[in-house]
């Protein structure tokens, strides 16, 4: 089975076709975000490329959150549109847990974190558990919107035995320092490997995808982890006046 | 030639099929001002939110109402702008996705052209040249339509469109969104002469339009009545706000069609709906003998069959885009500035 996984969450433009076991091409590009002008024509080269066609894909996979929301979105309405076109199912993969593949053998925690702005991030807390031939990702800390030093007290309680830690993500930026200094066993992913890849995404997805676990073009949906700022200041408003 | 277009420039999720750029096969229009009355008005990440996950099913609704299948259409089309950012770029990353994977042309349409072309849907005798008047929320063009291909421009707004004068007074005299139809329907049982409000019709012999002055003295007024507790009827602002408008829209519309020898006279964009305006035009009309055209009102407001209408002479002219098409928020009506 052949999967097209497109990530356009964060500033990295990134689109992979896998088959089982095995990346047949990939493309990444870091830099500065226009992804609905790149994605596409991203996509066409990589097709041109490797000789395949985009109906020899089985089903299309997209990173469906957290992350930009217009960045969601185009790369949400690609695969919609790709998967209506040819009538394939969609496989979803969440934006952090893309990213925990990226570092899909290491044995400890992965604390991937996407800057939320106003000193927040996405984040969640994973661990690869199993043995090397069926490693399963389980959570320890669910996707959500944290503020950072919520993060760290987080990672404290989970993590009493001060055992080493990996962060990784767009997060590291501004935040990379402080998480640095939760305990002398934290790890930062190096710059190269803590971006988004659709390589990791599809690792991710092909799993998904040889249980079944699809979704049809209507039902595909984005995980913001946060409603939009015209919402949150009516709920403002809204509980003010019931309080 | 049959054409797929869709239609997310604001807080409209659309989809039609239309034939040779004339005839309606489909028209599907899901329209989110439920959503958006709360806010008072659009609120651009809700509306790209709703259209990403409305998308498909307007998409599947389109092609069941013309009772056709995707390897049955020769194009995808789309709004490329003007717009929302957010919600032009969920149609133009759908409309791509559609046309690279069924492997059809893809057209990026001018969504101020695709008004005008609302009418070529009304009326199959509808030819250019005409003198078209594009009054919608956020555009006002005077433009004289040589043929398919050129448009020259002779007026446009220089601040606010007549269409966003309509909503923040409508705003401020507590009518619900969208404000446009709540004055007019106001207007017809208001006194327009109540308030003298000012006209501006800026230097001489210039057809562009400015509607900030008008607008904030209407609010002038209103907050002035209330400061001062004086009673005032809403009905009577609204129409005297409207008569304001319609005054300078239809006086503009008449010297230039005398200027330029134009009898043919084709109204376009959502305000084209308001009843006080196409009497107004029907009566000046009338007195000057033109042919007047404006649609009807289910292809004034935003909707994708205009789009495909126009995409169609787009093609034919060769403006078809690449895969590298984006949204343009700020697309100003394409031609010749006069």
């Amino acid at each position: 089975m052949k999967l097209l996984m497109i990530d356009t969450s964060t500033i990295v433009a990134t689109a992979a076709v896998v088959d089982e076991n095995r990346l047949i091409a990939e493309t990444i590009v870091n830099y500065k975000k226009k992804h609905s002008e790149k994605m596409l024509p991203a996509i066409d080269h990589l097709f041109q490329d490797s000789g395949m066609k985009l109906s020899d894909m089985d089903a299309f996979g997209v990173v469906n959150g957290p992350g930009s929301f217009t960045g969601l979105r185009i790369g949400m309405a690609t695969a919609k549109g790709f998967a209506q076109a040819l009538e394939k199912p969609i496989v979803t993969v969440s934006t952090l847990e893309s990213l925990a593949y990226n570092a899909c053998v290491y044995p400890h925690y992965i604390c991937p974190v996407i800057d939320a702005q106003r000193g927040q991030v996405y984040t969640a807390l994973y661990r690869f558990e199993g043995n090397t031939t069926n490693s399963i990702l389980t959570s320890y800390l669910s996707e959500g919107v944290y503020g950072i030093d919520t993060l760290i007290e987080e990672i404290k309680a989970k993590n009493e035995k001060e055992e080493p830690v990996l962060f990784l993500g767009d997060g590291l930026k501004k935040h990379g320092r402080q998480l640095s200094e939760i305990s002398p066993k934290i790890q930062l992913m190096p710059a190269y490997f803590a971006m988004n890849r659709a390589s990791s995404a599809a690792a991710a997805g092909y799993q998904k995808l040889s249980k079944g676990e699809t979704v049809n073009y209507f039902q595909a949906g984005l995980n913001y982890l946060r409603k939009s700022s015209a919402e949150e200041q009516m709920e403002k408003k809204q509980g003010k006046i019931d309080g | 030639m049959k054409i797929l277009s869709i239609e997310s420039s604001c807080d409209e999720t659309a989809v039609a099929v239309i034939e040779d750029g004339r005839h309606i096969l489909a028209n599907q229009v899901y329209t989110q001002i439920a959503i958006h009355r709360k806010y008072g008005g659009v609120v651009p990440e809700i509306a790209s939110r709703n259209h990403v996950m409305k998308m498909p099913f307007v998409v599947q609704d389109a092609l069941d109402e013309a009772h056709l299948d995707f390897q049955d259409i020769d194009a995808i089309a789309v709004t490329k702008g003007p717009g929302l950012v957010g919600a032009l770029l969920v149609g133009v990353s759908e409309a791509k996705a559609l046309a690279y994977a069924l492997d059809k042309p893809l057209i990026g349409v001018n969504h101020i052209e695709g008004h005008i072309a609302a009418n070529y849907l009304a009326f199959p005798e509808l030819e250019p040249p005409f003198l078209a008047l594009v009054v919608s929320g956020g555009h006002t063009n005077l433009v004289i339509v040589k043929d398919y291909g050129l448009n020259v421009i002779l007026g446009r707004t220089r601040d606010d469109a007549a269409g966003e004068a309509f909503d923040k007074v409508a705003r401020v005299l507590g009518y619900p969104y969208p404000g446009g139809p709540a004055i007019d329907k106001a207007a017809q049982t208001g006194d327009e002469h109540a308030v003298e409000f000012p006209r501006a019709m800026l230097e001489d012999g210039s057809y562009d339009f400015s509607f900030s002055g008008l607008k904030s003295a209407v609010l002038n007024e209103i907050n002035h009545n209330k400061m001062k507790g004086i009673d005032f009827r809403k009905e009577d602002i609204a129409a005297s706000f409207q008569a304001a408008v319609l005054d300078v829209l239809t006086d503009k519309t008449v010297r230039c069609a005398e200027e330029n020898h134009v009898k043919k006279i084709v109204l376009a964009g959502g305000v084209s709906a308001n009843k006080g305006l196409r009497k107004r035009m029907s009566q000046v009309g009338k007195k000057h003998g033109w042919q007047l055209y404006y649609p009807p009102l289910s292809l004034c407001t935003d909707n994708a069959a205009m789009i495909g209408a126009r995409a169609y002479y787009d093609y034919q002219l060769g403006r078809t885009s690449d895969w590298h098409l984006n949204a343009m928020p700020g697309l100003e009506l394409p031609g010749v500035v006069k």
